[in-house]
């Protein structure tokens, strides 16, 4: 008897246990291969451990197949992910879509009101928050102290164009190697075209005038244009038109480049000393003005969101309160340091004073903060985006327009050839588009 | 007449072979060789070629983060499977259009080609409502289907190139014995034509392993085969070439094998029917 009722109770247990398992939700997050990301895979366990109902399976792809695979997945409502990480190029268009499941609604504890005013405005649309930000960045000047030091100047905490074009001539030694300054010139809409757009910014240029005409034909963006060039033939590196973000990282961390100026998340590269043979003579200021009140830094953040299809909604709450809350960059900092916490995007984290001793942390809030993605541009706009202008057409036009731009780089257009073919180019999709007649 | 070839020409022909053999392989070599190195190596300027510190780090930071096998699994069975499918309804296929062609069969083999002319992305929307409809994204059937569908044109023109040199005078033998349509393909046509299938199938299971835009766009979690496991160590903001080199070592290194040991009839059935 006694062994039929412990085989009973076993079963009971078993039972219970299946019960269980089958309840358990699956939530597929579709993810970027970047270095915050794979750190949030390997701490899950801390989420999973208090949330027993809750499975998760993720998907890491390459930022631009990531992109193409949940735009057509969220497009036709194929409802194969869960939880997506976008960006703030992506939460405007298909948050007025009606794409993106609402998340004011988080717990009181997620305090919402703590996240960085400049990313949450990019993540809202009409009062709603989208996605939540996991790591947000903008962009700024990265020197070599050394070389600085070497060339009889000193960087400002706000340098100028002008400032940057001068000390970029004086730290250049290409018998060396060493290239006074190393900005973006691959083709793509992320890649030149975000740099060039958010350097245009500062130069007083804008993509659109209030009526969406496009404005290449502008001085402002031929000034633009020509001193990105000169400077780049001064003192940039050869093969250039090549180079994007890893290319100049690469070079930097190698000692080749005087000054990048770059997304804020590189501080954290470019000072690791396992990596970079450079780690310790690195200064950071913020991205160079040209007095028009506009400086020339972006604002992303890698975001996560909720696709209106999903049928797990509360379970991929859950998932996103924890991995862009408080208490995560408690237990990153707790495990890895507070050098590898996501940076930029809750006030708190900058109000600590463990964070404060970052080397990098103070210049990274002052850039995202002087960042304004709703008025980003000197004169009046109709586009929301510093770098980017958030409407469905940019992603193409813009990777034709850094095309243009990084021929001339190579050299094989003029700057002037290359903004006439960026404005015909750029009047032709907007006239197919509808924006204009 | 063979022409006389000295041994000087010989050598000469066999260095150029060699360099143009080595420098399409470098690229390959050196991903292998990146794999095991360092991040920091991987970026080093001059690079070394051998003389660096050899490690194995990256392998078991790829394999710790990611399911390599299931990938693999995933692999074999889209490849394989879309093959043996594709050879099932390309046999009869080129067999009637080699033996009993009508007017319309050179149209037909020119328009069936024609379809692999079509940029993929142009019927992405449409194939991913279907799938969605059918339930076949993420699944290992729906790619086999899909994979068959893009590679049929391909196997039936080299099964039909491979037909045509088969004599129609053996068939039509086997006919007056009294063989069926489906003994005559089974058991004459097929034997003789077992190099040819052998070479289209090796070649297809290739095409198939190496295919990046479907296998990438119909799967997420469950159905991903190597391809997506080489994504997934690719950055845009981050320098992690040995770790993409390594993933990348791993994903080919099943079809180079199988490509080593099979490149007789690979070569073979590439060069079939090119020389009268």
């Amino acid at each position: 008897m006694k062994i039929k009722l412990s085989a009973l109770m076993g079963a009971a247990a078993a039972t219970c246990l299946l019960a269980s398992a089958a309840a358990a939700e699956t939530l597929t997050i579709a993810t970027v291969n970047n270095g915050d990301m794979i750190r949030m895979q390997g701490l899950t366990d801390d989420f999973t451990a208090n949330n027993p109902g809750i499975e998760l399976e993720w998907v890491t792809l390459e930022e631009n197949i990531l992109r193409q695979r949940v735009t057509t997945d969220i497009a036709t409502k194929g409802g194969q992910y869960d939880i997506m990480t976008i960006g703030t190029y992506e939460v405007p268009i298909w948050g007025k879509q009606g794409w993106l499941v609402g998340l004011n609604d988080l717990p009181e504890s997620y305090d919402i009101d703590d996240l960085l005013p400049a990313i949450r405005g990019g993540l809202t649309v009409d009062g709603e928050l989208y996605a939540a930000p996991f790591y947000g960045e903008s962009s700024m000047v990265m020197y070599r102290t050394d070389l600085m030091e070497k060339a009889g100047l000193e960087m400002p905490e706000a340098p100028t164009w002008d400032f940057i074009a001068q000390a970029a001539r004086a730290m250049t030694d290409k018998d060396n190697e060493v290239y006074g300054v190393c900005l973006r010139g691959k083709a793509g809409w992320g890649e030149n075209a975000a740099f060039i757009t958010a350097t245009s910014n500062s130069f007083g240029a804008r993509w659109f005038d209030e009526n969406w005409n496009p404005q290449f034909d502008s001085k402002a963006w031929s000034d633009t244009l020509n001193f990105y060039l000169d400077l780049m033939a001064a003192a940039g590196p050869p093969g250039a038109s090549s180079n994007g973000f890893n290319e100049n990282l690469a070079l930097f961390q190698t000692g080749k480049c005087g000054m990048w100026i770059d997304a804020t998340v590189a501080a954290s590269f470019v000072t690791n000393p396992n990596d970079s043979t450079v780690h310790d003579k690195v200064g950071f200021a913020l991205a160079p003005d040209n007095g028009l009140g506009k400086r020339s830094n972006w604002l992303w953040a890698w975001s996560l969101a909720i696709p209106a299809g999903s049928e797990k909604i509360e379970s991929a709450k859950k998932f996103i309160a924890w991995a862009t809350s408080k208490d995560y960059l408690a237990l990153v900092a707790s495990k890895e340091g507070w050098a590898n916490v996501p940076p930029g995007t809750r006030t708190s984290l900058y109000e600590n004073p463990e964070y404060a001793k970052v080397p990098f942390a103070k210049m990274t809030l002052d850039s995202i903060n002087s960042a304004d993605p709703t008025n980003p541009a000197v004169d009046p706009v109709p586009y929301v985006g510093v770098q980017f202008v958030a409407i469905p057409e940019f992603q193409g036009i813009a990777t034709a327009v850094g095309q243009q731009f990084s021929a001339a780089l190579a050299g094989t257009v003029t700057a002037e050839e290359a903004l006439a073919n960026a404005q015909s180019l750029t009047v032709r999709e907007m006239t197919k588009a509808g924006y204009i007649n | 007449m063979a022409r006389n070839v000295t041994p000087a020409r010989k050598a000469t022909m066999t260095a150029i072979a060699w360099i143009i053999g080595l420098a399409i392989f470098f690229p390959i070599l050196w991903t292998i060789l990146t794999s095991f190195k360092t991040e920091a190596e991987a970026i080093a300027s001059p690079p070394s070629f051998v003389l660096f510190d050899w490690t194995l780090e990256n392998f078991s930071i790829v394999q710790e983060r990611s399911d390599y096998f299931r990938h693999f699994l995933n692999s074999v069975i889209i490849s394989v499977g879309s093959t043996v499918l594709g050879l099932i309804i390309a046999i009869p296929a080129a067999w009637s259009m080699a033996f009993v062609p009508t007017k319309r069969t050179k149209h037909v083999l020119m328009w069936m080609l024609s379809t692999k002319m079509l940029p993929p992305v142009g019927v992405l929307v449409p194939i991913y409502l279907i799938f969605r409809d059918a339930g076949l994204l993420d699944t290992q059937a729906g790619l086999v289907i899909v994979l068959t569908l893009i590679n049929l044109p391909i196997i039936i023109w080299m099964l039909y190139t491979y037909f045509k040199e088969i004599p129609v005078e053996i068939l039509e033998a086997a006919r007056m014995d009294g063989a069926t349509l489906r003994s005559e393909i089974l058991y004459v046509l097929t034997p003789m034509a077992v190099p040819g299938i052998a070479s289209t199938l090796l070649l297809n299971i290739i095409l198939a392993w190496n295919e990046a835009f479907w296998t990438l766009n119909l799967t997420a979690a469950k159905a991903a085969p190597l391809t997506a496991f080489i994504a997934a160590y690719s950055s845009p903001e981050g320098l992690f070439y040995a770790k993409l080199s390594a993933a990348s070592t791993l994903a080919i290194a099943p079809i180079l094998v199988m490509g080593w040991f099979s490149q007789r009839q690979l070569v073979r059935g590439l060069t079939f029917g090119a020389v009268k």
